[in-house]
């Protein structure tokens, strides 16, 4: 039950974000989307997951804010508003009904299929010498998955100073 | 099941603003918006009934745990979601300088 | 906007210096703490980037990188990604990659479980400089070209 009335909070924010004219307060709808988010994940019995958004959600909001502030929001004029609506809208439609009928053949919520993971929760203490089970998992059991991460992480670091670099030599003369 | 469907409609409202939406800030939050959709879904496959978090205590042998597997795959994926924001933040700041605004439609107009 | 003196007034100054301590040691005590409790490499390593982020901020731009720079930034996250992938090439010792070789210690306990706390620390060095190194080229860099 408190699953529902989180969920039905976060859609309300999300569609505050998405329409608000402000860029401020559509930055603090999404801040309250992620936090709500956390709080789902600590019912959900997911502690390490609940701590890691809500410090990933600060940072992120500290990083919009600062990126965002002292820029004008253009008047946006909306050329075909209508068709544009209506196409979205029919392909949202039918991306839902999808969604309806592939969520049918899925397993019951509360009732998880634990073929793979029955061996860790039984032998994962014992195997690893670690209580928390999700940094065993992380970082023992599948451990390839944590070395891409960093990859990832690597390259996100090189784009981004890649992107905003200092200009050349050229523009100074 | 009500669950599953609420979590897609979230990922609805996060792909109208992607789709719909000129303010390159306002793609990003629907970006995130979907982002955390999927995080949630896929915490929610993991989840069984009057389970307990999966952490191991001193003198007592717990059998119901919730899935750890879900877990830790989303524990990536949000580290690497903020690196991806903060990617897209560069990008859009960067388009900013060079064009003075944030609409995509007058980008488009201003590269010929 | 053109403020006299760089970062923000001196309450919040003052409050910054005493707090980023604690919360470095909070960072510190969750990374050190991954394999017993909640939290781990990822959370620590965010924590700890954001109590520098939080100095930066109050402190300015200009304060901030005379004391970090982002060599120096560059370097560290270097290191921790030379330390996790230390620690995977260890498990050659025993024959694979990523094996726990070390011993597994009395479970429980803050020394134990292998390798885990040396892949937790090495994570969370990488991951608390990386961002940090992106929260610097998004605020220095962009102040650096105007």
């Amino acid at each position: 039950m408190e699953l529902h009335i989180l969920l039905i909070f976060m859609i309300f924010a999300a569609v505050m974000a998405i329409e608000t004219k402000d860029l401020f307060s559509s930055i603090i709808a999404m801040g309250s989307v992620g936090f709500a988010l956390c709080l789902a994940f600590l019912v959900l019995k997911a502690p390490d997951l609940a701590i890691t958004q809500l410090v990933v959600e600060l940072l992120c909001l500290i990083i919009l804010i600062r990126a965002t502030i002292n820029k004008d929001l253009p008047l946006v004029i909306e050329g075909r508003w209508f068709f544009n609506t209506v196409s979205t809208l029919v392909f949202i439609c039918v991306f839902l009904f999808f969604a309806w009928m592939a969520l049918k053949e899925m397993p019951v919520f509360g009732e998880p299929v634990m073929a793979v993971v029955k061996k860790y929760i039984e032998e994962g203490t014992k195997q690893t010498g670690a209580a928390n089970l999700v940094s065993a998992v992380v970082l023992d059991f599948r451990a390839y998955d944590t070395l891409a991460e960093a990859a990832v992480l690597f390259t996100a670091i090189i784009g981004i100073m890649t992107v905003l670099r200092k200009p050349g030599r050229k523009h100074k003369d | 099941m009500t669950l599953y469907l609420l979590c897609m409609v979230l990922f609805c409202i996060g792909l109208y603003g992607v789709l719909r939406k000129r303010n390159i800030v306002k793609i990003i939050i629907g970006i995130a918006i979907m982002s955390y959709s999927v995080n949630l879904f896929l915490v929610l496959l993991g989840y069984r009934f009057h389970g307990r978090a999966p952490i191991d205590a001193h003198d007592q042998t717990i059998t119901n745990m919730v899935d750890p597997i879900p877990q830790a795959i989303v524990m990536t994926s949000i580290v690497v979601g903020l690196a991806m924001m903060a990617l897209l933040i560069a990008i859009s700041i960067r388009i900013y300088e060079k064009y003075g605004t944030f609409d995509i439609t007058k980008i488009k107009k201003l590269k010929g | 906007m053109a403020q006299l003196k760089p970062g923000m007034s001196i309450i919040v100054q003052s409050i910054s210096r005493l707090t980023a301590g604690m919360i470095l040691v909070f960072g510190m005590h969750i990374i050190l703490h991954g394999h017993l409790s909640p939290g781990g490499g990822f959370a620590g390593g965010v924590i700890i980037a954001l109590a520098f982020v939080n100095l930066l901020i109050a402190f300015g731009a200009k304060t901030g990188i005379s004391r970090v720079s982002e060599n120096l930034a560059s370097n560290l996250e270097t290191v921790g990604a030379m330390m996790f992938l230390t620690v995977a090439l260890l498990g050659f010792l025993g024959g694979t990659f990523f094996l726990n070789i070390l011993s597994k210690g009395e479970a429980f306990s803050l020394f134990s479980a292998g390798t885990i706390p040396l892949s937790n620390i090495s994570i969370g060095l990488k991951v608390g400089v990386g961002l940090f190194a992106i929260f610097l080229a998004l605020v220095i860099l962009e102040k650096a070209r105007k």
